[in-house]
């Protein structure tokens, strides 16, 4: 049951990932690009945990820690650049 | 993954189920509402909800199949509920500042102003503020 359960969610945010996909190719704006680039780090760590959970091995949380860092700081870099011209002033 | 308790099975497959639905309706969201402010909510929520559930599935994996506490997992999200209303403000800042105006938005009631913008420079951090600034010339 849980392998089925464990399918399930992969889909889901497999799914998820094509979706915001597709909004960072359309998105009007650069605010909707840079929203949609977060959303898909946030989904991949949850995959990465999908992952980790469907393989047994325990190696997947520190990627995934890794990933919500990188995730983090790359967006707000995005809008500090937006914003003011300048990441590190 | 066959010698499960039942009651870890049941817990662990709810949590998976309610997981991914959340983070499907999140990332449909993001597609499927009309204008960037309320497509700054369906992600920022329900992503984190949908990332916090398969933490919680995660747990309960390892406590019933190793019978330890797990503290990744309390750490991930620890720092993902402190990072994302940090990353919504800021796309939300950059929104308001670059494509909306104080005219475009709703006034508030005290009269003030939005706190966003000063009076004398009127959109903080467009383009030609950078001119004027000690980085210029350091380029």
């Amino acid at each position: 049951m849980i392998l089925y359960a464990l399918s399930f969610a992969i889909g889901c945010f497999a799914l998820g990932l094509l979706l915001n996909l597709w909004r960072v190719v359309k998105g009007p704006q650069a605010s909707d690009r840079i929203l949609a680039l977060d959303t898909m780090t946030i989904n991949a760590i949850a995959l990465l945990i999908l992952l980790g959970i469907a393989l047994g091995s325990s190696i997947f949380f520190e990627v995934s820690m890794l990933f919500a860092l990188v995730g983090f700081i790359s967006t707000v870099s995005y809008c500090r650049f937006l914003l003011r011209g300048d990441i590190i002033e | 993954m066959t010698d499960l308790p039942f009651w870890a099975e049941i817990a662990v497959s709810v949590f998976l189920v309610i997981a991914g639905v959340f983070g499907l309706v999140g990332s449909y969201g993001l597609i499927r509402l009309p204008d960037p402010m309320t497509r700054l909510h369906a992600p920022t929520k329900a992503t984190t909800l949908g990332v916090g559930g398969v933490l919680i599935a995660s747990m309960i994996f390892v406590f019933a199949t190793e019978g330890r506490v797990s503290l990744h997992e309390l750490l991930i999200a620890l720092f993902l509920f402190l990072s994302s209303p940090i990353t919504a403000l800021f796309i939300a800042k950059v929104h308001l500042h670059l494509r909306e105006d104080q005219s475009t938005l709703p006034q508030p009631s005290d009269g003030l102003g939005w706190a966003g913008y000063t009076v004398e420079t009127p959109a903080r951090g467009v383009r030609e503020s950078l001119d004027e600034s000690d980085d210029a010339e350091s380029r």
